[in-house]
């Protein structure tokens, strides 16, 4: 098909800004009569807050002084409940749980102030791990220390046993990450009777915001405004946690009578918002004689941390991605979030997956080696084809040809050849360097799982000018991922303009419909064919009208723009999603059409081991996916680059430590995560099969890269060093002590 | 509470033009630039002298400038992001930087840009393995640092051709 813009690496839209150091991030804003804001957080993990003392030499009398006392409304962020409070009262939950806000408007005065007060906490017992969560030491949420759990059934797993020819059982475990975008969370509110409550802040999901301040202060939708400020990187980290910046900045703002920012520093940012939720998962596998998986067993568990916040939905995700792109014709998935007493888990790209995942890939190698086949021939003889049926119930009806990725894969790592050499030369038993290549193969739905979208609803406005130009207004967010060019090249190439004359609005609740949230690899698939749509109903109206004919030039639509707004006073269109038909979703048993596409993939890992210290190089990296058609080349790579270079990190380098559920590395001096010299050469390819639902045939790309990475180069560990790796980051010092064990 | 040091008059030359300020000694000469000379394109990433956001050129030298005391500024010819681009004219660097993908959520990209050019000046055509150490101090979370090392290798490009 012949396009004009789509599938050009037209430039970033707000690229000029940014190179230029004139984009306006949120620190960079300023109002006058501005106070700084701090948050005094919970010195322990867990009990019963017995008094706040306001100590040292502070001319307290001028400080602004905010507890749960002054919520106007309901003490929560609201979310998918409400069991988080904005402000802690009477109990602590976990360490650096907020519990008094400060402001003044001088902030080294205030940093001194935050240390002078002091908060006296009559402790309880707390639970640090999923095993002590599982086990009911205590009883910290809920009944049963339980967020939620779900169990998928497909066919009859108990059946398989007696007729498998090897049962294999494994246990994998992923550590906690950090989603370290550059630009630390902030935001600044304002209150005033007149207008309600505004902020402005870095963030992901306006209206996640709006609703919580809505419930926090007892308003109406039209008395609280949210509005997006450039975001310096969000990876999920800015999808629930800016709600709390910004319910914390309104009150003191309430309470001041004064425009407050509040800014985190990067260890408070750290140490106090969310992380990947922590993970265990327990694979037992029976396989035939041909290495035909007869049944999958799945017990999948996250760490959720000391509140619900989003631990369902990342369960959800993490559990019907637990069984991969695999025909298996028995399946049973059981998982469960727990509650633990430290900072709540939250969304990070990828969203369960990259746990569940890991497990899987890691797992299907050591099924091969039982087997005795090689681990690229037990994927081929149970990839799931085109009519076939996902673990969840899913026929997948799109084209699916995972053996050509995996091919392509292959083709371009070499890996058939290095697989031999490096096997040859790894026997030398004196040599220092050790050399592995392994892969994985996966898949990842885009957009809200089951019925999510229907329930969203996401709506689109556009609006054409009198001098041509077309305003897209939508609630997503650009946070450099590149919705604000995806969206342009979208109405660009339905309205046949060039992109220069799409403008995209700032995210404003105030001004823009919910298009909801910019997560789950929903913008350009989902979004963005509302977008898609709303520029075709604009065409046709114009159309419809006689002022536009066909064959017209840029120069003719903005006549005709001109001359329909003259006679009409102005030209809209409106879209809200609807949910396809034949896509059906059962909530109770969990089973159906988890996602209106999915992106496939195979990503090959080249590593090298120095044995004597341990060390882990990725050496070369081949990432190759099927995205549906791809907008803009470069922004897709671009994606895929920096997934995998932050899934090295989760694999390699991104260690959470842990002292009583509190993150004690929280710097990036020993919170280490890959830099310019530690990255191989990241090698990108796109096979194209254009999606019939998507805009211009695009599907969901974001979170794919984080899915693949990690088993890839576990399993490349595992070929190198002999080493049965089971658990990540697979840092220098957890490597050692396995090499030591394996050639005791 | 301890009293503070007064504050100094500092005097430097500032994207090409004399400048002075005044500032507590020790002053974080990041503080300085954002908030007294409201050039926020500078931007704090840890604090700590890790990210490389808040990269400027004193004399020359790519520093940290979370981790400069603005008496260090006395007499120094500093260069920040504002003062890259000629007007509205783009550095051939900056122009890379967007037509090469260099940039996604551009909170490193200023102080990416600085070290860049810094790199350029010591290395006008540097290789594979000068590019990832000429970059090393500046941290990206988004693009897996793969489009920034086009970007530079196609300003290097430009410069070559004079394109």
């Amino acid at each position: 098909m012949e396009t004009r813009v789509i599938g050009k690496s037209v430039p970033r839209k707000e690229g000029r800004e940014k190179v230029t150091g004139r984009a306006r991030y949120v620190d960079d804003l300023s109002f006058p009569g501005m106070l700084h804001g701090v948050t005094v957080r919970s010195p322990a993990a867990r009990g019963r807050i017995r008094a706040v003392h306001f100590e040292g030499d502070i001319p307290w009398h001028e400080f602004t002084v905010v507890t749960a006392k002054d919520i106007p409304g309901k003490n929560c962020i609201a979310l998918l409940i409400e069991d988080q409070p904005c402000l802690a009262a009477e109990f602590v939950s976990h360490p650096e749980e907020a519990v008094v806000l400060l402001a003044h408007h001088d902030k080294y005065l205030l940093e001194e102030a935050r240390r002078s007060v002091r908060i006296e906490i009559e402790p309880l017992p707390g639970l640090f791990s999923i095993e002590d969560s599982l086990a009911q030491k205590e009883i910290i949420w809920g009944q049963d220390n339980i967020f939620k759990s779900f169990y998928v059934e497909k066919g009859d797993v108990d059946s398989a046993w007696a007729r498998a020819e090897f049962v294999v059982e494994g246990t994998y475990e992923t550590g906690a990450q950090e989603q370290l975008y550059i630009e630390p969370q902030g935001m600044i509110a304002q209150v005033n009777g007149a207008e309600g409550v505004t902020v402005w802040g870095s963030l992901q999901c306006p209206h996640y915001v709006h609703k919580a301040l809505m419930i926090l202060f007892g308003l109406p939708r039209e008395r609280i405004r949210v509005v997006q400020a450039e975001t310096g990187g969000g990876f999920g980290g800015k999808e629930e946690y800016p709600s709390m910046i910004a319910a914390h900045a309104a009150l003191l703002a309430r309470k001041s009578g004064r425009p407050v920012k509040i800014i985190y520093d990067r260890a408070e940012d750290m140490v106090a918002t969310t992380k990947r939720h922590p993970s265990r998962t327990r694979h037992v596998t029976a396989v035939s004689r041909d290495g035909k998986l007869l049944a999958m067993d799945i017990d999948f568990t996250v760490d959720g941390g000391a509140y619900e916040t989003l631990s369902p939905v990342v369960l959800s995700r993490g559990t019907i991605h637990a069984a991969g792109p695999y025909a298996c014709a028995n399946v049973r998935i059981r998982s469960r979030a727990v509650a633990t007493n430290a900072p709540p888990h939250g969304a990070f790209r990828g969203f369960g997956a990259p746990q569940s995942v890991f497990a899987l890939e890691r797992h299907l190698d050591r099924v091969a080696e039982a087997v005795g086949i090689a681990p690229e021939e037990l994927r081929r003889r149970n990839f799931i084809r085109e009519g076939q049926t996902l673990a969840v119930g899913q026929v997948v009806k799109e084209k699916v040809d995972m053996n050509a990725l995996l091919g392509r894969a292959f083709e371009l790592s070499g890996y058939h050849a290095k697989r031999k050499q490096f096997a040859a030369e790894n026997s030398d038993a004196r040599g220092a360097i050790k050399k592995g290549i392994g892969f994985a193969s996966f898949l990842h739905g885009a957009g809200f799982t089951g019925s999510g979208e229907e329930y969203l609803a996401s709506e689109v406005a556009m609006e054409a000018m009198a001098d041509g130009s077309v305003h897209i207004l939508a609630g997503s967010t650009e946070m450099g991922q590149g919705t604000n060019t995806i969206f342009a090249q979208i109405a660009a190439e339905a309205l046949r303009l060039d992109c220069e004359q799409i403008r995209i609005v700032q995210p404003d609740t105030a001004h823009v419909p919910n298009s909801g949230p910019t997560v789950a690899s929903r913008t350009a698939m989902i979004v963005g064919k509302l977008v898609e749509t709303a520029a075709t109903k604009l065409l046709k109206t114009l159309r419809d009208s006689g002022f536009l004919r066909e064959g017209y030039s840029a120069e003719d639509f903005s006549r005709a723009c001109g001359e329909y707004i003259t006679a009409h006073r102005e030209l809209k269109s409106f879209v809200k999603y609807e949910h396809p038909r034949d896509l059906h979703w059962d909530d109770q048993k969990y089973s159906g059409d988890a996602y209106g596409a999915y992106a496939w993939a195979v990503y090959v890992a080249e590593v090298s081991v120095d044995m004597r210290t341990a060390e882990v190089r990725v050496n070369d990296f081949v990432a190759v996916q099927e995205v549906g058609r791809v907008i803009n080349p470069v922004l897709a790579a671009g994606q895929i680059e920096g997934g995998v270079a932050q899934g090295i990190g989760f694999a390699l380098y991104e260690n959470v430590v842990w002292q009583e559920g509190r993150m004690v590395n929280a710097q990036m001096t020993n919170y280490v995560m890959p830099t310019s010299v530690d990255l191989p050469a990241i090698r990108v390819c796109f096979e194209e099969i254009p999606y019939g639902r998507g805009p211009a045939g695009a599907k969901g790309i974001g979170e794919l890269p984080l899915d693949g990475t990690a088993p890839a180069i576990a399993n490349a560990i595992a070929h190198a060093t002999g080493v049965d790796v089971r658990a990540i980051p697979v840092t220098a010092e957890t490597l050692l002590e396995m090499l030591e064990a394996v050639h005791a | 509470m301890p009293e503070r040091a007064r504050k100094i008059r500092v005097s430097c030359v500032l994207n090409g033009s004399a400048s002075s300020f005044e500032a507590h000694p020790m002053a974080r000469l990041l503080d300085v630039l954002r908030e007294d000379l409201k050039l926020t394109g500078t931007k704090e990433g840890c604090g700590e002298g890790e990210c490389g956001a808040c990269s400027i050129e004193m004399d020359g030298v790519l520093v940290n400038s979370c981790l400069v005391p603005a008496l260090q500024a006395q007499g120094a010819k500093i260069r920040t992001i504002e003062g890259v681009a000629i007007g509205e004219s783009l550095h051939a660097v900056q122009q890379a930087f967007i037509a090469h993908g260099g940039a996604q959520c551009g909170i490193c990209t200023p102080g990416m840009i600085l070290a860049a050019l810094n790199l350029l000046a010591r290395h006008p055509e540097p290789d594979d393995a000068q590019i990832r150490e000429g970059l090393s101090g500046n941290l990206c979370r988004c693009t897996g640092y793969m489009k920034i090392f086009e970007s530079v290798v196609a300003a290097v490009r430009r410069a070559e051709t004079g394109a």
